[in-house]
């Protein structure tokens, strides 16, 4: 684990340095291609001005992330119980997720305005399909022999489903989570492409306007380092919450690291 | 081949713990209709270790299923201490092949699920269930979780769930079907130790003929499709048993005698072309 994190450090350092060193060996200008030092020394400059922005889009991601949690794992319970809900809320999010969200971002501009709220409802609707997916399947997979033992103990459906079903899911839930968490910071981004007068992506794009690409390549850095962070918390969760699987995990490549 | 009830069967029906009355099952499926059992007539006394023998496929996981009231029997009556089965009887505990241990759990916890279900107080039922785990040689495992635990440990732990509110019917299902031929030894010993302690009435479904004869006051032979009761087979080997039991004469004219059950019924001869050279 330790050493992983230490070979993404150097590769990542590693990638920085030809980033200079080819950015000087070429000559290129920096509204074209700027070194990382510049970008670095662009974020320094501005501080406060680049931690308003981040914290704008982590504000929408969270939020398109946290209703996309809450109203997909309802959703998915929903699915779960109801044959009606199956054939109808279930079939429609399958067949409807063939639309690339993103396209849908203008329309959003014209129902809710150019404010968070639109953003957040593309955020929300990205993220919302593999929450969805992931909750039902394993809500499904639960084990038929633990049900029937819980019916044998005499205990009602809300038990089966509080006891065995749900925290039987948490490892799918966390696998959808972790895809989910990406794909609402994509979906705040596109968000912001298309109206706003805050957050990252409004920062890259009126930067591009102006040609001011170091502006452009701090923000991509921020979104880099934003992602990053929220895969992680979504990773740390996981681990306080369902350790069991985790630590199954660990045997598992443990065991195949031994076989291979 | 009509079915024979042993001569030391119940007769009087006070007698009685578990009635099974002309008891059939059928599945309906789109090729047909498949009858898993047939008119299945069974008493078990209070307090009888009862082992239900049978090849794959004779129905006998059924029956059990049936008795733990997550199945209905298609035709017939079941009665628990004189109430018939309508769901899932008072006082039962059932114990799968699977340990079907909670890996969220602990091993305390797992053991505590039917109280939280029943929504009693667990303060009184900690005592009870550490008691269980020495007894079943599992002090100091209440913390671990069922990943740290061995096979035989965790059919251990489901032993003691199934024990913890002192049913009065066990019922088991192939428990030891899918450990080790040792551990299965050890955990027969310890089944026949906690059992002697506190006798339960007892259902223990198994495909092992030595299994079967080993723990079991009477052992019921079955036939498969449909599933019938063949014989019920008396085993008046002297309790306690110890493992030393399996060596003696007796044992192996009664395990021979059933062997000889299931060769009339083509299951072992079958068996024994199947087996490669």
């Amino acid at each position: 684990m330790g050493g992983r994190s230490i070979s993404v450090g150097l590769v990542t350092l590693g990638f920085l340095l030809v980033w200079e060193a080819g950015v000087y060996a070429f000559h290129l200008p920096h509204y074209f291609l700027p070194p990382p030092s510049v970008v670095l020394a662009e974020l320094a400059s501005e501080p406060l001005w680049y931690l308003h922005h981040s914290l704008q889009t982590l504000y929408t991601t969270m939020l398109g992330f946290g209703l996309a949690l809450l109203l997909g794992v309802a959703a998915a319970i929903g699915i779960v119980y109801s044959r009606l809900l199956e054939h109808t809320l279930y079939t429609l999010l399958v067949s409807l997720n063939s639309i690339p969200k993103i396209a849908l971002a203008p329309l959003f501009i014209i129902w809710l305005g150019t404010g968070t709220e639109s953003k957040v409802a593309v955020s929300f609707l990205i993220a919302l399909f593999s929450i969805v997916i992931d909750t039902v399947l394993g809500l499904r997979s639960a084990d038929p022999d633990a049900l029937d033992l819980l019916k044998t103990m005499r205990g009602t459906a809300l038990q089966a489903l509080m006891k065995i079903r749900f925290p039987g899911a948490l490892p799918h839930m966390f696998a959808g989570m972790k895809v989910a968490i990406s794909l609402a910071l994509v979906g705040a981004i596109a968000g912001e492409f298309v109206a706003s007068q805050e957050g990252l992506g409004f920062v890259i794009l009126q930067s591009q306007s102006m040609f001011k690409t170091t502006r452009v390549f701090a923000s991509i850095m921020l979104l880099g380092v934003l992602g990053t962070l929220l895969f992680f918390l979504v990773d740390l969760a996981e681990r306080l919450v369902c350790p069991w699987h985790v630590s199954h995990r660990v045997e598992e490549s443990k065991a195949l690291a031994g076989r291979g | 081949m009509p079915p024979s009830e042993a001569p030391d069967g119940p007769s009087p029906r006070e007698a009685v713990f578990v009635d099974i009355n002309g008891v059939g099952k059928t599945y309906r499926s789109p090729r047909g209709d498949v009858i898993a059992l047939e008119g299945i007539d069974l008493g078990i006394r209070p307090s009888e270790f009862l082992s239900v023998l049978g090849p794959s496929g004779c129905g006998k996981s059924t029956l059990l299923r049936c008795l733990a009231g997550l199945d209905r029997a298609t035709t017939g009556t079941i009665t628990v201490g004189g109430r018939p089965i309508d769901g899932p009887p008072d006082g039962l505990g059932v114990v799968f092949q699977r340990d079907v241990l909670l890996e969220w759990r602990t091993v305390l916890e797992n053991l505590l699920l039917p109280i939280e279900v029943r929504r009693l107080d667990r303060g009184p039922w900690v005592r009870k269930a550490k008691d269980l785990l020495a007894l079943l040689g599992l002090t100091g495992s209440e913390h671990r979780h069922p990943w740290e635990l061995s096979g035989g440990m965790r059919q251990r732990v489901s032993i003691c769930r199934a024990l913890l509110m002192n049913p009065g019917l066990l019922l088991m299902d192939e428990p030891f079907g899918a450990l080790d031929a040792m551990t299965r030894d050890e955990l027969n010993l310890e089944l026949l130790r906690v059992w002697t302690a506190d006798a339960k009435t007892v259902f223990f479904v198994t495909h092992s003929i030595p299994e079967a004869v080993f723990l079991a006051d009477r052992v019921v032979v079955m036939s498969p499709s449909p599933g019938r009761v063949i014989e019920i087979v008396g085993v008046d080997l002297p309790r306690p048993r110890d493992l030393g039991v399996r060596e003696t004469p007796e044992f192996a004219a009664i395990v021979r005698h059933i062997r000889l059950l299931f060769q009339n019924m083509g299951v072992m001869r079958a068996a024994r072309r199947e087996a490669p050279a």
